[in-house]
This record gives structure tokens, sequence and C-alpha cells, in this order.
């Protein structure tokens, strides 16, 4: 038995998670934290959320606070977020927000009060390899999360608990109804939980910085279309573009901003043997030999090697075969099989 | 067994409060605007509550307005001027948001406070003139206790703003203050039950001849066409209860309460290094209300030390708490120039009526042992 406390952000997986906690027979004390006063409908830490969180941990029979971290929340993700799109790349906030508040504000927040476990709902495990604590992909593939945790080492792999990870959604809703938990039919949440629905990123960094318009070309330089804003144009993206049918599918392979410009191709255009980084760290220590990536939160697995610099962060993948790259700003995870043994930021080519 | 901290966010009902309530839900229970004799023993429940309010609040009881709590009071005082006479309004930079925010919500202005919370007087003529139709300055804070010189207001407002009312949130002060004489020169006085042993959801809205309310609520008639809707007269009759037995007890609570809040604040003073009271030089409170003690503690977060004090069933505040319950940073501090990182570690004891001796004692215990568990881990 230990003195946990259990993130819950009004979802259905945290509020299954603070459940077999206290099943296991842990001292849990739930807390809800409030990241993000502005307007939003797709995230987790509404007013209603909070309320579902509270209702959950009535039933559950445990504590419940609610603890205010949406100062860091705006300087250490929402601000990024908000720079990377400017600068031309492409953030991942929930990645920064697991980096920055759940897994090193709030594990403070629990040093302070005498919590030596934190817990979340994220569908992944927390597994152990002789001596070496590992983040494994959850039990329900199709909803794993490793991917998002990939930054965390030791220290916090030591302390923390994901009891939902050996269960599969379907599961954690069954168990919630069984428990008749007010969240047990509520719907994933979807996208950036600061960035309203009906708006959208447009609307959200229209807000906050100068949009500017965009040529569309193809390899030749010759003029195909044009985009409103050039500063939510990615590599590698293929939707959103209007180019119409007739040149096949096409990717944006450039950006250059400054010239207003985002040239477009076939993917073959997008190749590359081997993918620069930045950030490079290790869940434990460096891992030579054949590894897989993951570079979005549910993209395919491909397979390479990396080195990197320990003193600098600064590293390179050399992929088995060529792969399309990407973009600056977008997180790296390193696996051996379903093991996260590190991760990076990808940098410019 | 808890040890209750919090009496600036609500007080306990008073027993005799209780009391009083308890018949008028079972038997007194007719509608005051019938015509009845039941509707009639109802209304003479409404008659004997407004007398009451008016002599507390130092007003005529036909200038008593019943409402559903003090940011209803604030917002008919602020709203319904605004709506009847146009122009412009202004508060200082340290109201309750009951006010600050329906001012902002019209584009008002709003005056700075010196660092020991006292209003400005001199910015407040710089934001008076003839367009302005409504000055709200607050009686005590909500959050550090601190007292307004209403008086000056008053004088400052009539010589630059000859067309405005003055309004003043007194919700904080009646347990503390003769609302009656220092209220004096305001046109509109908020008051809210549940700060003086009442119970929630009702308060009241002196209306002084000056001032001209169009209604937030219309239909019924009731109050004078000044606030539709039947009375609450449980609770009418509850609030006029515990302001009749706060004022007999105030002469001797007040010396009571501020000699606990005294030994609280300067036993905190003296167990912690890095501590700051709010608004407070040389640990002359003079210009506080007697319940209030407001720490900031360097190096410490209000939401964890408000966690510990908890489990030490210590049942305290920081500043204002948002509709989530999270901890909101508190503008009340920024106005007086406290420092943005000692302000997010402020703390907010608040003494009442039902304070004891043992009460302080426990904070005395846990207040430092809490700073001190939190620091070590920082």
């Amino acid at each position: 038995m230990a003195r946990v406390m259990v993130g819950m952000s009004g979802g259905v997986d945290s509020s299954v998670a603070a459940s077999l906690l206290v099943d296991a027979g842990h001292d849990v004390v739930g807390v809800t934290l409030k990241l993000w006063g502005g307007e939003s409908d797709s995230g987790c830490c509404s007013v209603s959320d909070v309320d579902d969180a509270r209702r959950v941990a009535r039933r559950l029979g445990i504590e419940h606070y609610v603890f205010n971290f949406g100062e860091d929340f705006d300087r250490f993700v929402v601000d990024p977020y908000v720079a990377d799109h400017e600068a031309g790349r492409t953030p991942n906030p929930c990645v920064e927000c697991n980096r920055h508040i759940k897994f090193d504000k709030l594990i403070r927040r629990a040093d302070a009060l005498g919590f030596a476990t934190i817990a979340t709902g994220h569908h992944a495990r927390v597994v152990d390899d002789a001596g070496v604590r590992r983040i494994a992909r959850g039990a329900d593939h199709a909803k794993d999360q490793s991917y998002v945790l990939h930054m965390l080492g030791q220290s916090q792999l030591a302390r923390l608990l994901l009891p939902v990870g050996d269960m599969t959604k379907d599961d954690v809703r069954a168990r919630a109804a069984d428990l008749d938990l007010i969240t047990a039919t509520k719907p994933d949440s979807q996208d950036v939980c600061f960035i309203h629905s009906e708006g959208g990123r447009a609307a959200f960094l229209g807000d906050r910085i100068p949009l500017r318009p965009a040529r569309l070309v193809d390899g030749d330089g010759a003029e195909v279309g044009s985009v409103t804003s050039v500063e939510l144009v990615t590599i590698g993206q293929r939707r959103g573009l209007n180019l119409g049918g007739d040149g096949g599918r096409r990717y944006v392979v450039d950006i250059d901003r400054r010239a207003g410009v985002v040239t477009v191709g076939p993917r073959e255009d997008l190749l590359v043997e081997h993918q620069p980084l930045h950030d490079v760290a290790w869940s434990h220590q460096p891992v030579d030999g054949a590894l897989t990536f993951q570079c979005s939160a549910h993209g395919t697995p491909r397979g390479g090697t990396v080195t990197a610099d320990a003193e600098t962060g600064v590293g390179l993948i050399a992929w088995d075969e060529p792969q399309p790259r990407v973009a600056e700003g977008q997180s790296i995870a390193f696996y051996t099989g379903d093991r996260v043994v590190g991760g990076a930021t990808a940098a410019h080519r | 067994m808890a040890h209750y901290l919090d009496h600036a966010a609500t007080t306990p009902v008073r027993p005799g409060a209780v009391e009083a309530m308890l018949p008028v839900l079972t038997e007194t229970y007719g509608n005051p605007s019938g015509a009845h004799r039941m509707a009639r023993a109802a209304n003479h429940l409404l008659d004997d509550a407004r007398d009451t309010m008016a002599t507390a609040l130092g007003a005529e009881p036909g200038q008593i307005v019943f409402t559903g709590g003090g940011t209803e009071a604030d917002s008919l005082a602020i709203r319904g001027t605004l709506d009847a006479a146009g122009g412009v309004a202004v508060c200082t930079a340290i109201e309750h948001h009951a006010v600050l925010d329906p001012i902002e919500y019209v584009g008002g202005r709003v005056v700075p406070v010196a660092p020991n919370g006292v209003i400005d007087l001199n910015a407040l003529a710089d934001a008076l003139d003839e367009s302005v139709t409504l000055v709200s300055v607050m009686l005590a804070n909500n959050e550090t206790g601190v007292i307004q010189p209403l008086d000056e207001v008053a004088t400052v407002v009539r010589e630059h703003a000859p067309a405005a009312v003055l309004h003043t949130d007194a919700v904080q002060a009646l347990c503390w203050l003769d609302v009656a004489a220092l209220a004096a020169e305001a046109d509109l006085v908020s008051v809210s039950a549940h700060k003086f042993g009442g119970p929630k959801g009702v308060g009241a809205l002196v209306v002084r001849d000056r001032a001209v309310l169009s209604p937030l609520l219309r239909g019924g008639g009731q109050e004078r066409d000044r606030r539709g809707g039947t009375q609450n007269v449980p609770g009418i009759v509850a609030m006029a209860t515990a302001a009749a037995e706060t004022l007999a007890e105030r002469p001797t609570a007040v010396p009571r309460v501020s000699a606990l809040r005294d030994r609280l604040a300067d036993g905190i003073r003296d167990a912690v290094d890095g501590v700051t009271e709010s608004g407070v030089a040389d640990r002359d409170r003079r210009h506080k209300t007697a319940n209030l003690c407001h720490l900031c503690f360097a190096g410490v977060e209000s939401e964890a030390l408000l966690f510990l004090l908890e489990r030490q069933e210590i049942m305290a505040s920081a500043a204002s708490s948002c509709a989530s319950g999270a901890m909101d940073p508190s503008h009340v501090l920024a106005a007086m120039g406290v420092d943005r990182r000692l302000a997010a570690g402020s703390l907010r004891l608040s003494l009442g009526y039902s304070t004891t001796d043992a009460d302080v004692d426990a904070a005395l215990a846990a207040v430092p042992a809490a700073v001190g568990q939190i620091r070590a881990a920082g």
C-alpha cells in the first residue's frame, strides 16, 4: 500500500485508473489539473470535466483536489506551441504537457505533499526489465499512448503507476459502467485540449500571431494553388491543400516561409536516408543497434539505428529504408520491441 | 475535528438564526404578497426583518431591498444605476469580482490602491468627472481585511463627480465594523447574510433616496418595484436574526477575535522565516478588520499549503476561488504591488464568532510545519 496521487482528467481512463488503485488498497487522492483558462471544448480541464472527476472521486470514496497549473501550462505548453508555429515548426503540445506539467510539476507537487507515487490513466505500461524501468505499449494497441510518454526517465518511472495499461478500452468502459461512473460513456478526448473545435488551429493562432498566405508550387516552380496561412502548413502534409486530383497524391516537401512559397511533390521527394534530431534522451542507457521509431501519436514504427552526442543531445537516425522527412519539432519515440527506450525531437534537415 | 478558519468565505449559521427560520418554513409559510391572514403573517416577518436590517445598516426600513445574496446586491447597485442613469462606473482594483466584473464588463474605470491596500484618493479624483454616475468602493477587503476610508472617498466623489452615487460592498464588514456609521455617506450598501451567521442565498441592498435604480428582476412588484420575485422569507428572517445577534455581540467579539488574530499572525511570523503579512507594516493592523490574517510565504505554493493544512484539519483559503475550486492568482495582491511569486504563496486565515483558542493553537502548530515540509521538498 502506497500513498498515490492520481491525475483525474474527468475522462473514463483516469476514472478507472483511480478505481483500480483504490481496489489495490492504496491510500489514493485524486487531483484534477486546471491547465487552460481560455475557451475550449475538446480538452480535459473544463469546469464540467472537473465536476465529472469530483463525482467519480466521491463515488470511489477518495478525496479530490483541483490544482491550478495554468501559469505553467501557458509558459511551457501554450506559448511554445504558438512560437513553434510562428517559427515554422510542428509542435507536439501533449508531449510538452507530459514533460513539463504532468511528470514534472505534478511530481514536484506530489513530493511536497508527501506522495511517493503518482498515477495517470494513460494506455501504456510501466515494466521492469531486470532493474531497468521502461514504458511499454499498452495492451490496447489501438489506444496505445506510449509515444507521448517517451520522455520519462528512471526517476519518474520509479514512481509512476499506469493502472489501465493492461486493459483494452472496451474493458475500461465496461468496468466504468459496472461501477456506475458518470464518465463511463464519455467520448475520448480529441485533438489539442486548448483549441476550440470550431475555429481550430487557424482561429487560435490567428488571435496570437499574424498568419500569412503562401503560394503552392510544384517541383518546377509552377504555381498550383495557394494556402491562407503558411504557419499552419507542415512538411509531409497532404490534406487541406485543395490541389484537385489531376496531379496524383502530392505532399508538402518544402516550406519557404519568408518567400511565402510552399513546394509540393510526390512522396518520393520527401524520402530521406537520415533524420536529424535534437534533444535525444534515453530512458536509461543509450541503446545501440536496431530500433524502431514512431514519429506521431499513432504512426507506423519504422526501422533504423540512432547515433547521438551525449553532451549536446544532437543525433541522427539512419533509416533501414528511406523514409519521409519528419517535420521539425515533432517528437520521435525510440522502441525496442514494445519498450520505449528513448526519444528526441526532429531537427531541421 | 475541523478547525474552521475560513469565515471570510462563509460562516456557520448562528443557532439563533436557524431557530428563527425553522417555523417560517413549516408554519408561517404564506406568500407575503398575498391577501389573507397567513400572507400577512409572513409580511409582518418581512417588516420586522426590514426594521432590524435598517437599524444594523443605518438606513430607513423603506431603503432596504432584500436580494438573493451579496453578488445580486452588488449587481443591482451597479447595473441598476447604469441602466437608469447611463454614464460611467468607477471602482477600485481590489473590489470583489461581484463588483469588479460587472464594472469591467461595461468598460468602467478602475482606480489603483497603495501598497497597504488603501485606495489612492488622488487617483480616484483623477478618474472622476461629470460623466461618472456610479463609484463603488468596498468597505473592507475580502482577502486582506483592509478598511477603506469611505468618508474621504465620499468627499472626493461629491466634489469631482457630482452626478455619481457612491456604492459600497460591505459584505465583509458587518461582523467587525459599525457599518451604519462608516457607510453613512454611501448611497448604496450591499451585505450578504452568510458572511455574518445567516444562510447562503440571501442579502440586502440599502438604497438611499439619492440613488435611482432600474430593477434587474421585473415581475411581481416586490421590494417596491426594485426586486421582483417572492421574497425568501425564511432566509430573510434568519439574516435579520443573525444581524441582530452580530450587532449585540460586536462590542465583545471585536476585541476577542482581534486578540486571537494577533496571536495567530504574530505566532506564525515568529515561527516562520520568509513570511510577509499583506498590507501590514510593523504588525500594525488597525486598518484591517479584526478577523483577517493574510500571509504570503516565499517558496511555497498556496495549493500545496492548503492541502497539507486540510490534512491537519485546518480549513483555510488563499485568494479567491474560481468555479472549479482551483486557486486563481489574486488580483488584490497584484493591485497592492505584491510580487507575483510571493503572491503565489498566499494564505488567508479568517476568524469569526465561533473561533476558539484551540483553533488558533491548531493553526499555530500546523502552518509552520506545512511550510517547512513544502520548502524542504522544493
